[in-house]
């Protein structure tokens, strides 16, 4: 599949005909997309993109989202307990990560945004371990290496060079893995992400670039960012962009496998903007009662990613009460294991800052560790 | 009079939209400004009353929000910037450094670049990582850039005025986590200018100086003192570059001795300039080495450690007394 091929082959409409002022149209509102399975559970085929799963594996999806989406919503519970100190949540976006998350091979590499926790599970990374950075215990309470997942990165848009970068490493070191860099529509706007899709491009990198366009950054629309539909922005740089539904896991899966597929096969980049939506908050501290209407909202859930593969599997009648039943029963059980884990997280020891900062050590750093140390001792002598 | 209590945030809020009103060249420019009035709500209600033209909300690119900046100031605007972390000014320090802070000095002067880079800034709210830095030397360090911080609700009104009267660039540091702190603001008595350090506080045994959030910490440790006997004055530098070197001899030579605190890192940090320099000008009234109290050489640590990391009452008092100790 080369760049002009796919290009060619995916042509789009534009919506800009009937704009008046094109920077403030909000994006068209029925995009044209890859799409294996409607809103109403129905599916459907793609030219491109086929997939074929045993209900076996489709129950496998079912499950990811609703464990994660459980996993999410304890989260957001623990913040208003006051056990964390910010969440935000992936609500609406179970599908996108799900789908892309397990289009992956155990050797590929992920570069996560602070909202991945879809991809974290699939990447076997212990739900509790992401909780560390919100509560306020550590910067990321996982071994990049051990899940080949990378640390959140709060810093909008670094990640995807970072991504590149690794991906450039892997086509030196000849191997057939590939990377993700996961990044939200606002974060199309950092000179970063740009660079990184020059990089990506000039140096053929195996990196898929998987954007997940909730609609909204904090409390400005995807219009703030972009004229155009964020995944035309590859054609510009030479690679091929790819719009799927973002509320449809088969669809994701189908799409980011592909992907994969094309960087591994030494074809280079790909954009997938997967269409989706925040149904919660940015985070816990946001309110977006401030900036966006309940009504659009509302027009999401009738899409929500997890009730249209439900409705799927029960018309073919792939999953049965027992199957819902007990999986309800397991999101009970993950959601209690998480709440009494996150509870139980210790405060960090205060000396613990003074450590890893540098690999060789620090004169400086072992000085004032020292007096930190002398000077916390002096209270206890003092007795208080 | 008008003077009223607000809370530092309604205060920079109130002053913004005096000078929305007043001058049709200023622009605020952010992210998440308009609508939503910015997340610590700074800039809320402006962009309902001064329109989308004035009050813009930016794409998500801090090196784009400067740069373009600098361009409308070149075109005669007065862009107002908001950073909306501290953590996240990087992206865009190569416009600020490299731009914004030559521009002057490059056209023999003739280029004027009047905008300010609204930074939130400091630790204590539980935030997490990059969200609670004091980056404030790292600009300081830079000249061309003027570099202030307000420490209560009066100065954060005035400063801003002045900031934004400034045909020079200026990086205004906000303590957010006295953003709800509440005081009294006169907004018709004329101010103090806006590089003076004020004397919060009078006192004849020694001097500490701390600028921002650290001011009320130092009220507190003064108050602490007293009560032991010990009578300490307290500066508030308000403006890190220039630095009001003065001043701060001027109470040295009266009591002695001097603690200088703050946030960021004590390792090339504003207190090391202002110990060097003090400790030349007025070497023999120094009855003890200049100290400083402020942060560690390590990434700002996670939330829960931070009352660890940050200087408290406690640490400015140990400084007083191992000053004292001379
Ligand atoms: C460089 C930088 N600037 C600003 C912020 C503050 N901020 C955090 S999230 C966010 C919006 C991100 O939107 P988007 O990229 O669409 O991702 P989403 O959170 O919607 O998934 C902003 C402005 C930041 N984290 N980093």
């Amino acid at each position: 599949m080369t760049v002009e091929s796919t290009a060619a082959r995916k042509p789009r409409r534009s919506s800009s005909s009937r704009r008046t002022s094109a920077a403030k149209a909000p994006q068209s509102s029925e995009p044209q997309l890859v799409q294996l399975l409607t809103p109403e559970g129905e599916r459907v085929e793609h030219p491109d993109y086929s997939i074929d799963l045993s209900p076996e594996e489709l129950r496998g999806l079912y499950r990811d989202m609703v464990l994660t989406r459980r996993f999410d919503s304890e989260a957001t519970a623990l913040q208003r307990q006051g056990e964390l100190g910010l969440w935000a949540s992936l609500l609406g976006q179970e599908a996108a990560q799900i789908g892309s998350g397990r289009a992956l091979r155990d050797d590929d590499y992920v570069f996560p945004t602070y909202r991945e926790h879809g991809v974290a599970w699939c990447r076997g990374v212990d739900p509790t371990n992401l909780l560390g950075l919100f509560r306020g215990v550590n910067h990321g309470g996982w071994d990049p290496a051990s899940n080949n997942f990378h640390l959140y990165t709060l810093v909008i848009g670094s990640q995807t060079l970072h991504a590149t970068g690794y991906a450039m490493g892997v086509a030196k070191d000849g191997g057939d893995s590939a990377v993700v860099a996961y990044f939200g529509d606002g974060a199309t706007s950092q000179g970063d992400v740009g660079e990184a899709f020059t990089f990506a491009a000039v140096y053929n990198a195996p990196v898929v670039f998987f954007c997940q366009n909730n609609q909204w950054a904090i409390s400005e629309p995807t219009a703030r960012q972009t004229r155009v539909p964020l995944y035309q922005r590859a054609q510009g740089y030479g690679f091929p962009g790819v719009r799927v539904d973002g509320n449809d896991v088969l669809a994701c899966l189908a799409v980011t496998k592909a992907s994969l597929e094309r960087a591994r096969s030494g074809e280079g980049p790909t954009l997938v903007e997967a269409f989706t939506y925040r149904m919660g908050a940015h985070t816990t501290s946001d309110d977006p009662t401030k900036y966006r209407a309940d009504e659009e909202r509302a027009a999401w859930e009738a899409r929500d990613p997890i009730l249209r593969l439900r409705t799927y599997l029960e018309k073919q009648k792939f999953a049965d009460e027992a199957f819902f039943t007990a999986l309800e029963a397991e999101s009970e059980a993950l959601g209690k294991g998480v709440r009494e884990a996150v509870r139980a997280m210790p405060d960090p020891e205060p000396m613990a800052m003074f450590d890893h900062v540098y690999a060789d050590g620090s004169s400086l750093v072992d000085e004032e560790r020292a007096e930190f140390i002398a000077y916390q001792a002096s209270f206890v002598e003092e007795g208080n | 009079m008008a003077a009223e209590k607000m809370s530092i945030a309604k205060a920079l809020n109130e002053s913004l939209r005096h000078a929305l009103d007043t001058d049709p060249k200023v622009l605020i420019m952010g992210e998440d400004v308009g609508k939503l009035g910015g997340v610590f709500r700074i800039t809320d209600g402006l962009q309902k009353d001064f329109g989308e033209g004035r009050v813009i909300d930016t794409p998500l690119a801090e090196s784009g929000i400067v740069g373009t900046a600098i361009g409308l100031a070149l075109r005669g605007y007065r862009p107002v910037v908001e950073i909306q972390f501290d953590g996240f000014v990087f992206p865009a320090y190569d416009q600020i450094v490299t731009q914004l802070a030559k521009m002057r000095a490059r056209s023999l002067g003739k280029i004027k670049l009047p905008v300010v880079v609204r930074i939130p800034y400091g630790g204590g709210i539980g935030a997490v990582e990059h969200h609670s830095e004091s980056p404030e030397s790292l600009f300081a360090h830079v000249s061309g850039l003027k570099v202030v911080s307000p420490s209560n609700a009066h100065d954060a009104y005035w400063m801003m005025q002045q900031a934004l009267q400034s045909d020079d660039p200026v990086i205004f540091f906000e303590p957010k986590r006295r953003y709800w702190d509440k005081g009294e603001v006169d907004t018709e008595t004329i101010p103090v200018p806006l590089h003076r350090a004020v004397t919060v506080r009078e006192g004849s045994d020694l001097t500490l100086v701390a600028y921002g959030p650290m001011v009320k910490v130092c009220l507190e440790a003064a108050a602490a003192a007293e009560e032991e006997g010990r009578s300490v004055e307290v500066l508030d530098l308000r403006s890190m570059s220039p630095i009001d070197f003065d001043a701060i001899q001027a109470s040295v030579e009266k009591t002695g001795r001097l603690v200088v605190v703050h946030e960021a890192p004590v390792f090339y940090g504003s207190g090391a300039e202002i110990a060097a320099r003090i400790t030349e000008r007025s070497f023999y009234h120094l009855e003890a080495p200049v100290l400083r109290v402020g942060g560690y050489h390590v990434p700002y640590p996670p939330a829960r450690l931070e009352d660890e990391y940050l200087p408290g009452l406690d640490r400015v008092l140990d400084a007083v007394d191992r000053s004292l100790a001379y």
